[in-house]
């Protein structure tokens, strides 16, 4: 009857969204009286930080599985062996790659991108780009749960874990990785991962401006956005596109330059827990949506913003 | 090649989002329907190419009431050449994903495409629950795709960039932005889409999930204004006050 996370790893420690995962299982395992267990696969430096994070014992499988059938075997081996009735996996390009494919085996509901933990039977989600919420039941003996990034948080329980070799049957691979190409923008934290972000858009004029924008960035050490336009002219790299049709982010703080505040822009980033808006429009939709809002020129703005920022850390 | 493209119906970007019957229901009063954006701009788009390049077949499914049929149409004006509809209202991924692979087990489909999420109910799960029902290897997200022979190659976002795949086929991924360029329907296929065959076929399937429901999010509270010749007070309000810095 344990709660099993599965758990990506990078360069030998898992992943932020990985050990939020591995939190909410512990959160569901306490609802119930159980114990969490986690199923890692290839290098892991050590179990402490998924020990800290609740979980109670580590299946390690020792080489690394790339293929998302691979590790739908390995975690349905892994809810045998552990007992578990209850799944749970980050909501990023891992966990929604395995996740669905874990469910089929098991036969289980799946509810995609909690930010809760469940209660009173029902498990609560974002639906309509976050426009509103669903509290949705499972109807299955099990469960299958993807979490939100940036939503539940990485809990610090301060426990230790086991750490278990554990292997299984998991037949042929069909998915090679071949090749990866880093986005630019180095040294920034990946966009769904990135606590702080600075965001901006068609106000900024041309590609040309956007040196304020990263310079306040730098300073904070946020990761840099932008608007749809704005990527679709080539003004910035698509990678840093969010809204309803690119990327959908939940960093702490969200500030957005230029930028009128679309719906569709606004589906992408809502969730953020602070939104400044920076517009010389004082009519601009997005101040409606935001908790903090500067009526002026992004182009005299964010250098003072900038300086400020500095200054608190001198 | 024999291409298979997952399309759902989802309300206008702009629409705006109610509920009815006690919060159960999305209320559709007044709402316009348009094909999923990843389904239509990406899935279907790239799908038309690859048939034009290598030639081949590329046919529609969508589960769902006849109240689809005009955004299956749209399809079909962009360029399908055939489309199939589940005539079922489906409640839950799992049900749709086996809805869809009962209607594609044996029928050779070398790819199937479906878009990265529905932007209604935002789940990105219907595709590798095909894959897995289907027993073939899966790309989520994949923002390019070629094949050649009986291997795909497809790069898919990743964290921190762009991750290169081979896949053997049959394969079923989810497109994001990247992979095509949206389309507009001209007057020819527009014309051609009405004599373009759409079946309809009945089927059941179990699903796992069941929305209690529904919930607008909390308003937020008045917008703290700052004066632009004062910006620094923003920084002081975002760590003392926000804790956000
Ligand atoms: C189906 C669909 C999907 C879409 N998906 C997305 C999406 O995912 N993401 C997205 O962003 N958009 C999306 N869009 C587009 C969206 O509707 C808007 O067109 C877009 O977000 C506008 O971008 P913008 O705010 O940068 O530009 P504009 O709307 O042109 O706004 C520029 C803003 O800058 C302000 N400004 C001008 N000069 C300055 C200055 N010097 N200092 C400060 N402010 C200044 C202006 O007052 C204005 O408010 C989508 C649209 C559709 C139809
Ligand atoms: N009712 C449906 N009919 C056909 N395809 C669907 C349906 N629902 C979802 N899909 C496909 O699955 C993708 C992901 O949907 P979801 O898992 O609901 O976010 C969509 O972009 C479609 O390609």
């Amino acid at each position: 009857m344990s709660v099993l996370a599965i758990v990506n790893t990078k360069n030998g420690a898992p992943t932020k969204s990985s050990l939020e995962a591995a939190s909410y299982a512990a959160g569901v395992a306490a609802q119930n009286g159980t114990d969490a267990v986690a199923i890692v696969a290839g290098e892991l430096n050590s179990a402490d930080a998924l020990g800290a994070a609740g979980v109670g014992r580590v299946l390690h499988h020792a080489a690394a599985v790339t293929d998302s059938g691979q590790w739908a075997k390995l975690t349905e081996a892994a809810a045998e062996a552990a007992g578990a009735t209850c799944i749970v996996s980050s909501h990023d390009h891992f966990g929604r790659a395995i996740a669905p494919r874990v469910a089929v085996r098991l036969n289980a509901g799946l509810v995609a991108g909690v930010t809760h933990l469940p209660e009173g039977g029902t498990v609560r989600k974002n639906v309509f780009s976050g426009k509103a919420m669903a509290d949705v039941a499972i109807s299955s003996e099990k469960a299958v749960y993807t979490v939100t990034p940036n939503a539940f948080g990485v809990s610090n329980a301060g426990g230790t874990a086991s750490l278990e070799a554990f292997s299984a049957d998991l037949g042929q691979a069909r998915e090679e990785v071949t090749g990866f190409d880093a986005a630019s923008g180095d040294g920034q934290v990946p966009l769904p991962e990135a606590e702080l972000v600075v965001s901006a858009g068609r106000g900024l004029k041309g590609p040309e401006n956007w040196g304020i924008v990263e310079e306040l960035a730098q300073a904070m050490g946020a990761t840099t956005a932008c608007s749809r336009p704005v990527s679709d002219i080539g003004w910035r790299p698509h990678h840093e596109h969010v809204g309803q049709t690119g990327i959908t982010i939940r960093p702490n703080l969200y500030i957005a330059a230029g930028i009128s505040g679309a719906i569709q822009h606004l589906a992408g980033v809502n969730q953020s827990k602070t939104i400044v808006v920076i517009n010389t429009d004082p009519e601009a939709p997005f101040f409606k949506a935001a908790d903090y809002g500067i009526v002026g020129d992004a182009f005299e703005v964010l250098p003072k913003l900038t300086a400020a920022v500095q200054a608190l850390d001198s | 090649m024999n291409l298979l493209v997952c399309i759902s119906q989802a309300p206008d970007t702009t629409s705006r989002i109610a509920f009815t019957n006690e919060d159960r229901e999305f209320d559709s009063n007044g709402v316009q329907y348009i094909v999923n954006p990843y389904d239509e701009w990406y899935a279907l788009v790239r799908a038309i190419e690859l048939k034009a390049q290598q030639g081949g077949k590329v046919t529609t499914i969508t589960v769902g009431g006849a109240g689809c049929d005009p955004i299956i149409r749209k399809a079909l004006a962009i360029g399908a050449d055939d489309a199939v509809r589940i005539d079922s209202e489906p409640t839950d991924a799992l049900q749709v994903a086996r809805l869809i692979a009962d209607y594609a087990t044996g029928k050779e489909y070398d790819v199937v495409l479906c878009g990265k999420e529905t932007i209604d109910h935002n789940g990105a799960v219907v595709p590798a629950m095909l894959a897995e029902l289907l027993d073939c290897g899966f790309v989520a997200n994949a923002t390019h795709l070629e094949v050649n022979g009986s291997e795909a190659q497809v790069k898919r976002e990743a964290a921190g960039g762009e991750e290169h795949v081979k896949v053997a086929l049959p394969l079923v991924l989810s497109a994001a932005k990247g992979m095509a360029e949206q389309r507009i329907p001209n007057m020819r296929g527009i014309m051609s889409a009405r004599t373009k065959p759409l079946t309809v076929e009945t089927g059941s399937a179990e699903g796992g999930t069941r929305i209690e429901r529904f919930a607008l999010p909390p308003e937020k509270g008045a917008c703290k204004m700052i004066d632009a010749d004062n910006a620094e007070e923003l920084i002081r309000l975002l760590r003392e006050e926000a804790k956000a810095i």
